[in-house]
């Protein structure tokens, strides 16, 4: 059943191309809400085993060279297709309002949800190539057509960076088939290739995929491309295209090479500490609230890293959830900033925001921020807190020295989310300092676009619910996630 | 063996040829005859299809002078098709007075590749080539009323004509140590002599007048000049079935010719042979084709850029030998002549409503013309090797060809500079889709086509043009969807 997600979603993508622009919104909103409700029914669904990559979909390809077209589905898989639901019916939410060219928009943006489905779904190495490579285009066309702030640059740097993580992980997929003679991964996952090989092809094939995970040092598309981009744009971008680069180097890279994983794993847990402190010291410094949640997600993704390196079912369990999580929070706090704020005020910059006394203005943006700010500084009760307990509780074990740098680290988290929160929307300064230029405060019983409309509270409260739901209760997600991590045979 | 029997075997370059005769002659008619023509052209192409679906499975005339396999009879067919679509092209263009002449040079130059594709025997080969090449320059310079036109043609000539001599001395050298000229005859005797260098010699200057018709660095000097100032048409075909039908001989040439002398490229067995002069043809092509193009502003130059750096991820597959990479070969070149073909096409139109190719003139075609600009995502895209399309079922199974073969991955290192390559591709192929999709018209531009000049042609008046690009991206489109089917034929048919 959970095939469908990909079909209504290219479906749904392709009617876009026939259809009059008035429908857009709605078919687009129509055929997310779809997959969504599909993936959720797939979660509760009794018949799919969560402890095994077990196959839902098997046709021939091309069968010269053992190319299947095969999907598969397990805990993990599940959690992402969840949150690629989740996050895609909020962004079309939050695009509610796009008047330019929508039947394009709403198409490219359905393609990139398409083609994340088709990622976490694939049970066939080259139809996860395919469907990686498929969402770097659509990326493009909606950063650099609907983006603001240095659109084009932004588009451009993070369509490059993306093809060189792609190039990277062609190598290691066709070193992989070369030696394998199969492109299945449930073949290759019991495959034994030469320790020289995986030494080799595994970071290739890791650092491929995690250059769209945000890894350090070749993290830097991942702000300049978040801020270019619309505000749906930074909300698929955070929370579902990073999660396809570390979807693929736990899924392909750890799991076809272990030996090569092993061989590599402190340097990832190097990176991914590096990662979580750098960003979060240089977040502390932008005074663009969308620099700041780019820099936040890079951090957070270092979680997710950090959670792979341990190797460890609790680690790698954690990291997971952390990529539910973070694709939740992320897609929130972009949500707020982009479209609550931005659409408002069109200024993003803290020491301007200072000056319009949002909280009153918005209260409800207010509200939200909170809560997502609350959520991605790991208070307890929100997602974040449970991921990134159960990261550290699997590094303990594995790299105790990563944790005490971590713990430095989650002090710079919560350091810059409260400087944000603050600047953005309780600064107590609006009485004392004139607002500048063309930024008169918000009025909100006078100023008709000042209202949040109903599109927006009703993707906003989804997300939100979500991460409380998640951070109350992650038995729900970690029982289905941990039996497939048991399972995967890298583990120590 | 009668003529009968013979003409059967040859029916369809007999039919091209006739066909080539009949649209001389109707050109010669007062009157505008353009139109019929080309209908005559076109038709004549699909007899010549259907002859050759007609063509018996196997056979051999003169020792190989002219032989008929599944392989050359499906190479014959896809040289027909993309000469039908040129022909489809060829309505567009502004030298539309001589257009019998015109049609009758372009059947001549595809039989010249239908002699190509289904001969294994160097005389013959180097006839063909010849045909298809005395031909093409024709058709290079055939825009009288334009410098450009001429410059690409005489260039096209020089470097040609010098490129022939080079291929018919090592031709002649390789015979005078064989004796003989069929291929299989040259790969036996081969068998028992060394790499020495009057071999070398003859096998590296047989391979410089391969480099130059499909355009590999250093030999492609020619290219970007033909591309631009040629008749698109003629361009069209330049880069698309001439380049087909080369690669096909040059894939025979080395693989069962000179099977015994192949060598190895690999990065630390290196053995003297072809395949490491290839290699050196590939690498340089990949990197001096892809950094040039980066700083073009002309789309023609640019895909003759993008051309040279494709022909160098092609020469992979030869590099890498053996059935498997000839066939990546073989369909990453068809698969590389269809959407350049659509690029050229969507060129063609583009020029004839805004006069001109550079990035400005197409600027906001998407709102202009949905469709073309739709076409023409679908082409540069596919070239540059993004999934759902066929360039990037191509390049995956190229570049795993080439990784497969040898032990230890010897050919990774050319892999990895081709991955490279490609990186920097996207970079001008998005440049492209850029002016059309993101930017804003020029003035200039939007001041041509609020101006109702008379010359301009009413949109009506190409729709067969804009039908013809619809289906060539629909097949690169369901080539990359479903590339099963080409890949057996195409594998089927390798000996």
């Amino acid at each position: 059943m959970i095939a469908w997600t990909i079909y209504l979603t290219f479906g749904g993508a392709a009617l876009l191309l026939f259809m009059p622009r008035t429908f857009a919104r709605w078919i687009a909103l129509a055929t997310a809400a779809a997959g969504f409700a599909i993936s959720l029914a797939s979660l509760f669904c009794d018949e799919i085993d969560p402890a095994h990559f077990s196959t839902i979909a098997r046709a021939p390809w091309v069968p010269m060279l053992g190319m299947e077209y095969h999907l598969a589905v397990d805990g993990i898989s599940l959690t992402l297709a969840l949150v690629t639901g989740l996050t895609a019916v909020s962004a079309v939410l939050f695009s509610w309002d796009v008047d330019h060219r929508p039947n394009e928009f709403f198409f490219w943006l359905l393609l990139v949800v398409g083609g994340s489905y088709g990622v976490f779904l694939s049970a066939d190495l080259f139809l996860l190539f395919l469907f990686y490579e498929l969402v770097i285009v659509p990326k493009y066309f909606l950063i650099a057509i609907w983006g603001s702030t240095n659109k084009e640059y932004g588009a451009m740097k993070l369509t490059l960076y993306s093809f060189f993580g792609g190039a990277l992980v062609f190598i290691g997929i066709i070193a992989a088939y070369a030696n394998a003679g199969s492109l299945d991964l449930q073949q290759l996952a019991q495959f034994q290739f030469t320790p020289q090989l995986q030494s080799w092809a595994f970071p290739v094939l890791f650092l491929g995929f995690a250059v769209l995970a945000g890894i350090w040092p070749l993290h830097t598309w991942a702000p300049t491309g978040h801020v270019a981009a619309p505000t749906a744009g930074s909300m698929l971008l955070a929370g579902i295209v990073m999660k396809l680069g570390a979807y693929g180097s736990l899924r392909v890279a750890m799991n076809l090479f272990p030996e090569g994983f092993h061989l590599w794993s402190k340097w990832i847990a190097v990176l991914a500490v590096i990662g979580i402190v750098y960003a979060a010291g240089v977040a502390l410094r932008q005074r663009d609230l969308k620099f700041v949640i780019g820099y936040s997600s890079v951090s957070h993704m270092g979680f997710v890293l950090l959670g792979l390196a341990t190797a460890n079912a609790f680690g790698v369990g954690g990291a997971v959830l952390q990529m539910f999580s973070h694709g939740v929070i992320a897609a929130l706090l972009f949500a707020v900033a982009g479209r609550m704020i931005y659409r408002r005020t069109h200024t993003r910059d803290l020491d301007d925001l200072s000056c319009l006394n949002l909280s009153r203005a918005l209260p409800f943006a207010a509200f939200c921020f909170v809560i997502a700010s609350a959520a991605s500084m790991g208070i307890p009760g929100f997602s974040g807190f449970a991921a990134e307990i159960t990261i550290l509780i699997g590094a303990w074990k594995a790299y105790p020295m990563a944790v005490w740098i971590t713990g430095a680290g989650m002090v710079l988290v919560a350091a810059f989310t409260l400087r944000a929160l603050k600047k953005s929307f309780f600064a107590d300064a609006a009485s004392n300092v004139p607002a500048p230029q063309g930024h008169a405060p918000l009025d909100p019983d006078s100023n008709e676009q000042a209202a949040i409309t109903t599109a927006e509270k009703l993707g906003a409260g989804l997300l939100m619910f979500a991460t409380l739901a998640v951070g109350l209760y992650p038995k729900l997600l970690l029982d289905r996630i941990l039996p497939a991590v048991e399972s995967m045979r890298f583990l120590k | 063996m009668n003529y009968l029997e013979l003409l059967k075997l040859a029916a369809p370059e007999a039919v091209v040829a006739v066909t080539a005769l009949v649209v001389l002659a109707l050109g010669l008619a007062r009157g505008r005859v353009a139109g019929i023509c080309s209908a005559a052209a076109a038709a004549g192409l699909l007899f010549a299809m259907a002859a050759v679906v007609m063509l018996p499975p196997n056979a051999t005339l003169f020792g190989g002078m002219h032989v008929i396999t599944p392989l050359t009879s499906l190479f014959k067919t896809i040289c027909l098709t993309l000469a039908f679509f040129t022909v489809i092209l060829a309505r567009s263009d502004r030298s539309a007075r001589n257009q019998g002449e015109y049609l009758a040079l372009l059947l001549l130059a595809t039989i010249g590749l239908m002699l190509l594709v289904g001969s294994e025997e160097l005389l013959m080969i180097f006839i063909g080539l010849e045909l298809t090449g005395l031909s093409l320059y024709v058709m290079a310079g055939f825009d009288k009323t334009d410098p450009r036109s001429a410059e690409a043609g005489l260039k096209y000539f020089l470097f040609g004509s010098t490129a022939s001599a080079f291929t018919l001395f090592g031709l002649s050298l390789v015979y005078g140590m064989c004796g003989t000229t069929g291929l299989a005859a040259i790969g036996g005797k081969l068998d028992a002599i060394p790499v020495q260098p009057l071999l070398a010699a003859g096998i590296v200057m047989t391979l410089i007048g391969f480099a130059f018709k499909i355009a590999a660095a250093p030999f492609h000097l020619w290219a970007p000049d033909a591309y631009q100032g040629a008749p698109v048409a003629s361009a069209a075909f330049i880069a698309s079935g001439s380049k087909v039908a080369s690669f096909v001989v040059l894939g025979k040439i080395v693989l069962v010719g000179f099977a015994p002398a192949q060598g190895s490229a690999a990065w630390h067995g290196l053995i003297a042979g072809w395949a490491p002069v290839l290699a050196a043809l590939a690498a340089l092509s990949i990197v001096v084709g892809n950094l040039v193009a980066l700083a073009q502003s002309n789309v023609r130059r640019l895909l003759a850029y993008s051309a040279v750096a494709h022909a160098g991820y092609t020469l992979l597959g030869l590099v890498a030998g053996g059935r498997d990479g000839f066939g990546a070969t073989l369909f990453y070149t068809t698969v590389y002549a269809f959407t350049l073909v659509g690029a050229f096409g969507v060129v063609a139109l583009v020029r004839r409503e805004t006069g001109g190719d550079d990035l400005t003139h197409f600027r906001a075609l998407r709102s202009r013309s949905p469709l073309l600009a739709g076409c023409m995502a679908i082409f540069m895209l596919s070239l540059a090797g993004l999934p759902p399309l066929a360039g990037f079922f191509g390049k995956f199974y190229l570049f795993s060809a080439a990784l497969r073969t040898g032990a230890n991955h010897g050919l990774l290192w050319l892999v990895a500079l081709a991955l490279f390559g490609s990186l920097i591709s996207l970079y001008y192929y998005l440049a492209v889709l850029k002016a059309i999709f993101v930017e804003e018209p020029s003035p200039a531009t939007t001041q041509l086509l609020n101006d109702p000049r008379p010359t301009r042609t009413s949109p009506s008046s190409d729709f067969l043009e804009r039908i013809s690009l619809a289906v060539l991206a629909l097949v690169v489109l369901f080539l990359g969807v479903l590339p099963g089917g080409l890949v057996t034929l195409i594998v089927g048919a390798l000996p």
